[in-house]
């Protein structure tokens, strides 16, 4: 199945799509998920979902609970090894890909399993120098990138505070700025608004909004509907299989959402074309 | 160790370590007669003040790590399995008249099982604690075991190893507890950054390309070295208490990772000298004298802790509240 969104512009060039060793020019698919299936059981959890992200994109993935889409977004990162299909992310096959600075990746609040530990914001944020550091020294222009960082999302003023004494919202920022001091191109996001309050769940998109704005690809996975339909780009709709893939105003109207959360892998059709 | 070439091999670094250890003393001696401190009279105290202050630096190194993943029974698990390699160390000795260091056959089995942990929570998927009371028992009971079969000479020695001696401490121990200091410092200098990322968040860790499972497996494996080491003056019982009680008590008071480790190797070796001072003056026991003096110091640093964040509270009551109010926090972003 191929899902070519209403918005999903500027891909002429990159139709070449699985050519190996492509080369750097033509490396503005940033994600191209090609008919992946995966299960942790006998039981595929996704099936057959194929879709791309280009280069600026800012793509939201809903879906009921148990959809998959933590899964995909797994597999996408070259965390799982798909059962069938293939991943590339930024011209690399997923499960191969070295170059891990390029990507940044925030969760849902981690800290819930790391409550009591002992680190600052800046330490935190200095983590996503660690793959361009390797096992040298972390060294100024290191530390000057994080401030950076800390600046462009708005909590420099944090910077020595234990990241355990952050409010959700302000570790979440901290999340963003690490994978911005990681000079990432894509930032993967895994509902990144779980048990952060309603505020600072705005003020949160309107920064990724901003980030998207100056060039930065998103990839979210998020529950709440309504969010991802006012900030992102596009929306893709998920249940095991794709249901919908293009503008927020196509999902609007169209009847995926009903499909996709009332039918719950019972009477699967084929996806909005 | 006679005559082989791995004999051989070992003998000239050994030598410089002895000699070494040898300069350690005659300073000690020195500073003992400058200030009349009876107890540095004796070479035994020498070695045990240089196992103690070595074993201080690495064990909160390695427990900061281990604690903030919520894997601090690991160090109990893995001085259980040193137990039963001690007990093999003696009882291949005993069979067949050689004569290995009970230690370092207690290095090896501890390695052993401390891969074999990390496989077993690599194929259930986490560190259950079933898992890791079945390595615990099992090597306390092999160890057990093994020392029952050739009782007579073998049982006189087993206390020294259950609660630790301070007398005991040879040259040789010495020698073998610097270099494992050297090992598990210099391998935590050079990977302090990925062992940091995966002890924080494992899951960004494997995005941002660490292989998860080796640094498990390296970190354990440290474990395993310090709590041998730490073994000869701690004893099996007691020895996971120095790679979390100085590391918990750093805890309280530290607002940073390094901060935090730094603040635990203080604080054990505040706990060394000064229990093996007290264990010294009253004829008690060094492990013991050694763990309650760290529970003391992280009493103190509780109430210091509780103290300073009720200041931090009085002080910036504005900034203490932006961390709750996230209305301050949007704000200020955009």
């Amino acid at each position: 199945m191929s899902f070519e969104g209403a918005s999903s512009v500027g891909d002429g060039g990159t139709g070449v799509g699985d050519t190996v060793g492509r080369v750097v020019d033509t490396d503005d698919r940033v994600v191209d998920a090609d008919d992946l299936t995966f299960g942790y059981t006998a039981a595929p959890v996704v099936e057959d979902v194929s879709f791309a992200v280009d280069r600026g994109e800012y793509v939201g993935i809903v879906g009921p609970n148990g959809s998959g889409k933590s899964t995909l977004l797994r597999l996408v990162l070259g965390l799982h090894e798909p059962d069938s299909g293939s991943c590339r992310l930024l011209g690399h096959p997923s499960l191969a890909f070295a170059e891990r600075e390029r990507v940044g990746y925030v969760a849902q609040d981690v800290t819930e399993d790391t409550k009591r530990m002992p680190i600052t914001v800046a330490e935190v944020v200095l983590m996503g120098r660690f793959p361009h550091a390797g096992f040298g020294r972390v060294t100024e222009s290191d530390r000057e990138r994080v401030r950076e960082a800390l600046r462009t999302v708005g909590i420099e003023r944090l910077a020595d505070r234990k990241v355990t004494a952050l409010s959700g919202g302000q570790r979440q920022r901290t999340y963003i700025a690490r994978a911005l001091a990681g000079e990432a191109e894509l930032l993967v996001l895994d509902e990144p608004t779980v048990g952060v309050d309603a505020e600072s769940v705005d003020a949160f998109f309107d920064l990724l909004e901003r980030l998207n704005d100056e060039g930065m690809t998103v990839l979210l996975v998020e529950h709440d509907i309504g969010a991802v339909l006012e900030h992102a780009s596009r929306v893709i709709c998920l249940n095991r299989e794709v249901y919908f893939d293009g503008s927020p105003t196509a999902f609007a109207e169209s009847d995926a959402l009903d499909r996709a959360y009332g039918t719950n892998l019972v009477g699967r059709k084929e996806g909005e074309k | 160790m006679t005559g082989s070439a791995i004999g051989d091999a070992v003998r000239a670094p050994y030598e410089v370590l002895a000699w070494l250890i040898g300069r350690w003393s005659d300073a000690l001696a020195a500073v003992g007669d400058a200030l009349g401190i009876g107890m540095l009279d004796y070479v035994f105290m020498h070695h045990a003040f240089l196992v103690g202050g070595l074993i201080a630096v690495m064990a909160p190194l390695v427990g900061t790590f281990l604690v903030h993943r919520q894997m601090a029974l690991i160090g109990d698990a893995l001085a259980h399995t040193a137990f039963a390699g001690v007990a093999v160390g003696l009882f291949v000795n005993s069979i067949l008249g050689t004569g290995i260091s009970p230690y370092i056959a207690a290095v090896v089995v501890a390695m052993l099982a401390a891969l074999a942990i990390e496989l077993i929570s690599e194929v259930t998927d986490a560190y259950n604690d079933v898992s890791m009371a079945i390595v615990l028992s099992t090597g306390f009971a092999l160890g057990a075991v093994l020392i029952s079969l050739n009782t007579g000479g073998l049982a006189v020695g087993i206390n020294q190893y259950l609660f630790g001696n301070l007398a005991t401490v040879s040259r040789e121990n010495a020698a073998l507890l610097v270099v494992l200091f050297l090992v598990v410092s210099v391998v935590v200098t050079v990977t302090y950054k990925q062992l940091l990322y995966v002890t924080f968040d494992e899951t960004a860790a494997r995005v941002a390309g660490l292989d998860v499972r080796w640094y498990n497996r390296l970190m354990t494996s440290l474990t395993a070295m310090v709590v041998v080491g730490a073994m000869q003056i701690m004893g099996v019982i007691l020895v996971a208490a120095m790679l979390v009680v100085p590391v918990a008590a750093a805890a309280q008071v530290a607002r940073g990772f390094r901060e935090a480790l730094l603040a635990s190797v203080v604080l054990a070796e505040i706990a060394v000298i000064v229990g093996i001072t007290l264990s010294y003056r009253y004829e008690a026991t060094a492990g013991g004298t050694i763990v309650l003096v760290a529970v003391a110091v992280y009493v103190a640093m509780v109430l210091a802790g509780k103290l300073q964040s009720r200041r931090g509270v009085a002080e910036e009551s504005g900034a203490t509240t932006t961390a709750v109010d996230p209305d301050a926090d949007g704000t200020a972003g955009d």
